[in-house]
């Protein structure tokens, strides 16, 4: 049984914030896979493309073999907890400041040993199913986690440094009129959010939309747009400190190519897209990395919701989608600044929205902003960095992992 | 001449004159005109800090402002409608300075403005006031009173489903003007036409007739409520931007204490 995350008391103001530390960062090369599979929620391992075997932990040749051909490969989870150890004394920060630690040995279906972590409600003796997590250094580190946990099984410790559950939490929507921000409003509140800020841009400009919002327990609308600084800095002074995930849903959405396009909208596709990113990281990132370790509502994530046409050549929206590849660079770079303050960044694809106009002359399948909201929340819970909603998203990112060039051909026509 | 540049001064510095500021802040929250999504949209006004007495520049501070023609209280020139497109000089760098500063009376339309969002300043409202006031004068500017400018936020554009509801000319309001060969027209809204201004015929018939015959608009100005209906002198010379269609810029009227 995990017990129910109590709400957080006021802070002490006496007190000083404390400053995040991180776990051990260093890893092999091969072993920095173990992250990549983690930021998808994926759980896999080396698997010799030669003999077959799994490998654990990462290498660079087969243990069994010595083929070097190890690619990562999905890997059935399920395993029997074979030891446990609690560690009480370590000279690592991170840990001390957790003592004591729960870790173990999970003898795979699938073949290895594992050392990792483990869940509260897990034990020696017990089936259990395992996962790769980021931790908060941004690594991925194995955990050992229920078949069937309780009701409250995400509020382990252990596993919730390894999330970015919004329960407890309190959640920055960018703007308030993006197509999934009231859907995005319910599924965080419904996974136990405490308070929604909504940025508003252009108060001036009326909106029948606004009225959904209004009235809605716990939810505060509030002047914010991305493409003036003032108002960022302004909102980010007042708020900045309370604001536990930022979820950037500003979007400008233009159709048209590049030669046959206009370099005005371009330019605001870009203000919008590309630079209001880089100045919202700016107005709010200093501050929710330096909250990482401010107790149950700590800052735990920045989400980017990414256009799948940051991936590929688009000429139906050539702009767009070069705002969005920009973007999506920023976004990267974002997530390498914050590492080390362990605040996380979650890029979000989606594809083309159904009821978006912009969209509207395309053909299904289009992605809904109930979709959005639900995997935007459960990459939240699970701890992702890279996560796809809706089928455009999901086949685009996949062809574009396995072959960009590939993909580029595909969408443009090219070598047909 | 001498003598009038000089008494002006001296009424300006004793106090028988005033200057009244007919212009909003160019701030980034002040509305502008909203056309349909796909046309090419008007640029709010934005500032980017360039430095502020830091590292990237130590003594000084200053900003990167963006900001369209006509964005904030702005001029409008000719050139900025198609009907206006052949006039000669009919940008703002060509327009000769002459005009810029001038005569100006304003009618008042506040009391109709303030019953409905959608009041028409037709020619009997200018007949009526020239009744009072005498004809208006060849060459002067010549100003709507609203009140509208006291709203702020959404009630300024006050955009429904079926688009903006803000006062204006009709066409044969503006006909008249130009029988009276007026320099030039000016509100205190978004735009010189009303915010229905598109069902006219012509559409926006200010914005087509006015720049078509050769005359200016200002628009988004302030403070008329502070003006006499005739007798006040307006300045409002647009920024000399190379072949620009308008220009934000600085209102001001001066006036008899």
């Amino acid at each position: 049984m995990t017990n129910a995350l109590p709400f957080p008391p006021k802070k002490d103001p006496q007190k000083r914030t404390l400053v995040p530390t991180l776990p051990p960062m260093a890893r092999s090369r091969a072993s920095l896979g173990l992250g990549v599979m983690a930021a998808q929620g994926r759980f896999g391992l080396q698997i010799c493309a030669a003999c077959a075997a799994v490998q654990y932990p990462p290498r660079d040749a087969c243990h069994k073999c010595l083929s070097d051909d190890l690619p990562w490969q999905d890997v059935d989870p399920s395993g029997t907890i074979l030891a446990e150890t609690t560690i009480r004394v370590s000279p690592e920060p991170y840990f001390r400041e957790r003592m004591p630690w729960r870790m173990g040995s999970v003898r795979l279906d699938a073949g290895p040993t594992l050392n990792c972590h483990l869940h509260g409600e897990v034990g020696r003796g017990d089936s259990v199913k395992m996962a790769l997590k980021l931790d908060k250094a941004g690594q991925g580190v194995l955990i050992a986690l229920p078949l069937k946990g309780s009701e409250h099984m995400q509020d382990d410790p252990t596993l919730r440094a390894m999330s970015c559950d919004p329960k407890r939490r309190r959640i920055l929507i960018s703007n308030a009129r993006a197509p999934m921000a009231l859907a995005l409003t319910h599924a965080l509140l419904n996974a136990g959010a405490s308070h929604v800020f909504l940025g508003e841009p252009e108060a001036w400009l009326s909106w029948p939309e606004r009225k959904a919002f209004e009235g809605m327990e716990n939810v505060s609308i509030l002047p914010l747009d991305v493409t003036d600084t003032s108002s960022i800095a302004k909102l980010s002074a007042e708020i900045g400190g309370k604001v536990d995930i930022l979820i950037n849903t500003a979007t400008y959405t233009r159709p048209g190519g590049i030669v046959d396009n206009d370099t005005s909208f371009a330019r605001e596709t870009f203000e919008v897209n590309t630079l209001g990113l880089m100045r919202l990281a700016q107005g709010f990132g200093p501050g929710m990395a330096a909250r990482v370790q401010d107790g149950i509502n700590s800052a735990v994530a920045f989400v980017n919701i990414l256009s799948v046409q940051a991936l590929m050549p688009d000429p139906s929206y050539g702009a767009f989608g070069a705002s969005q590849a920009a973007a999506r660079s920023i976004s990267q770079t974002m997530r390498a600044e914050f590492r080390g303050s362990g605040l996380r960044v979650m890029n979000l694809y989606i594809g083309p929205i159904e009821d978006d106009p912009w969209f509207q002359p395309l053909p299904p399948p289009k992605v809904t902003p109930n979709a959005i909201a639900r995997a935007c929340v459960q990459g939240l819970v699970d701890g992702l960095e890279e996560v796809t909603c809706g089928d455009i998203a999901r086949d685009v990112y996949a062809r574009w992992q396995t072959d960009a060039l590939l993909l580029e051909r595909e969408i443009t026509g090219g070598g047909s | 001449m001498s003598d009038a540049i000089v008494s002006m001064a001296e009424a300006l510095a004793s106090g028988q004159a005033k200057i009244v500021d007919l212009t909003h802040t160019l701030d980034p929250d002040f509305p502008v005109i909203i056309l349909p999504p796909e046309f090419g949209q008007c640029a709010r006004f934005r500032m980017e800090e360039v430095s502020a007495y830091d590292h990237r520049g130590p003594a000084w501070k200053w900003h990167n402002i963006t900001l369209n023609e006509h964005t904030g209280t702005h001029f409008d020139a000719p050139s900025h409608w198609v009907s206006g497109k052949d006039v000669p000089n009919g940008a703002v760098d060509e327009i000769d300075p002459r005009v810029f500063v001038g005569p100006v009376v304003v009618i008042d339309c506040s009391d109709g403005a303030a019953r409905d969002a959608d009041f028409e300043l037709t020619p009997e409202i200018i007949e009526d006031w020239e009744a009072e006031h005498g004809a208006i004068p060849a060459d002067a500017w010549v100003l709507m009173r609203t009140d509208w400018s006291k709203k702020s936020g959404a009630a300024y554009l006050n955009m429904a489903e079926d688009g903006p509801h803000s006062p204006g000319p009709t066409p044969a309001a503006i006909e008249l003007l130009l029988k009276r060969d007026i320099r030039g027209f000016g509100t205190e809204t978004v735009g010189t036409d009303a915010g229905q201004g598109a069902h006219y015929v012509p559409p926006y018939p200010a914005h087509y007739l006015l720049h078509g015959a050769g005359k200016f608009g200002l628009q988004c100005l302030r403070n008329l409520d502070q003006l006499p209906a005739t007798g006040a002198l307006l300045i409002a010379p647009p920024l000399k931007i190379k072949g620009g269609t308008g220009s934000p810029l600085r209102v001001l009227a001066l006036v008899t204490a």
